[in-house]
């Protein structure tokens, strides 16, 4: 199915926009989400793990994506 | 409300931790540093993800409050800063030093590991980049990659 991704900072320049939408199987992980990810044009550059939020937590590369779970692809933070 | 875009206020955030039975407040304040691997910094640009930074943010001084007998204030800007701007200031209050510099110390590092904050650097020379620790060189640059 199709899931939008929230793009912040660097990444937003990265893709060009504040969200973008990839093609997902039915119990795919965040492992598959960043795959997808970086398939799409600018997704060539990402680290090999980037950090993903599911729901607004941390996620592991095997976490299963919730149906109805926010997406997020963090840069490295840089806050303080 | 831990993020906002008005400048931050020191006093504001002690007294809304300080107590008579609270007699040590030690104070983290980050300012705007005008130099970063070795490029003179005019300014920068703070961006988040809103609402998990928010919910990271309450986290940590609840998570901290368990930890030590204190009561934390936390605060940090978004948007356009300049030189010198306070960018973020953890109050500690306590019965004691002990624990209101600890918890302090344990703030503001939780920050900076854990709360999806962005910076955007601009340069004497013109020049932006985003500052990424991860990177040998501290920053990446900015616009679409090659």
């Amino acid at each position: 199915m199709r899931r939008s991704v929230l793009l912040f900072a660097r990444y937003a320049e990265l893709f060009g926009g504040e969200t973008v939408s990839v093609d997902l199987p039915d119990g795919a992980t965040v492992a598959d989400l960043i795959a997808a990810l970086r398939a799409l044009p600018g997704g060539a550059s990402l680290p090999p793990q980037p950090f993903v939020a599911v729901a607004q937590a941390q996620a592991a590369p095997g976490d299963r994506l919730p149906l109805d779970a926010e997406l997020a692809l963090l840069p490295p933070l840089a806050g303080g | 409300m831990h993020l906002q875009h008005d400048p931050l206020d020191l006093a504001s955030l002690v007294a809304s931790v300080s107590a008579p039975d609270r007699g040590a407040v030690a104070t983290f304040v980050g300012l705007v540093r005008d130099h970063h691997a070795g490029r003179g910094v005019l300014g920068l640009e703070y961006s988040a993800y809103g609402a998990m930074a928010e919910g990271r943010c309450t986290a940590i001084v609840a998570e901290a409050e368990e930890k030590w007998p204190a009561r934390i204030a936390l605060a940090h800007r978004l948007g356009g800063l300049t030189v010198g701007e306070a960018a973020v200031i953890v109050v500690a209050a306590s019965a004691h030093r002990e624990a209101a510099f600890d918890a302090c110390r344990w703030v503001i590092e939780a920050v900076k590991a854990q709360v999806p904050i962005w910076k955007r650097e601009r340069y004497l020379d013109g020049t932006e980049a985003w500052v990424d620790p991860t990177a040998p060189t501290g920053t990446m640059p900015t616009g679409v990659m090659p």
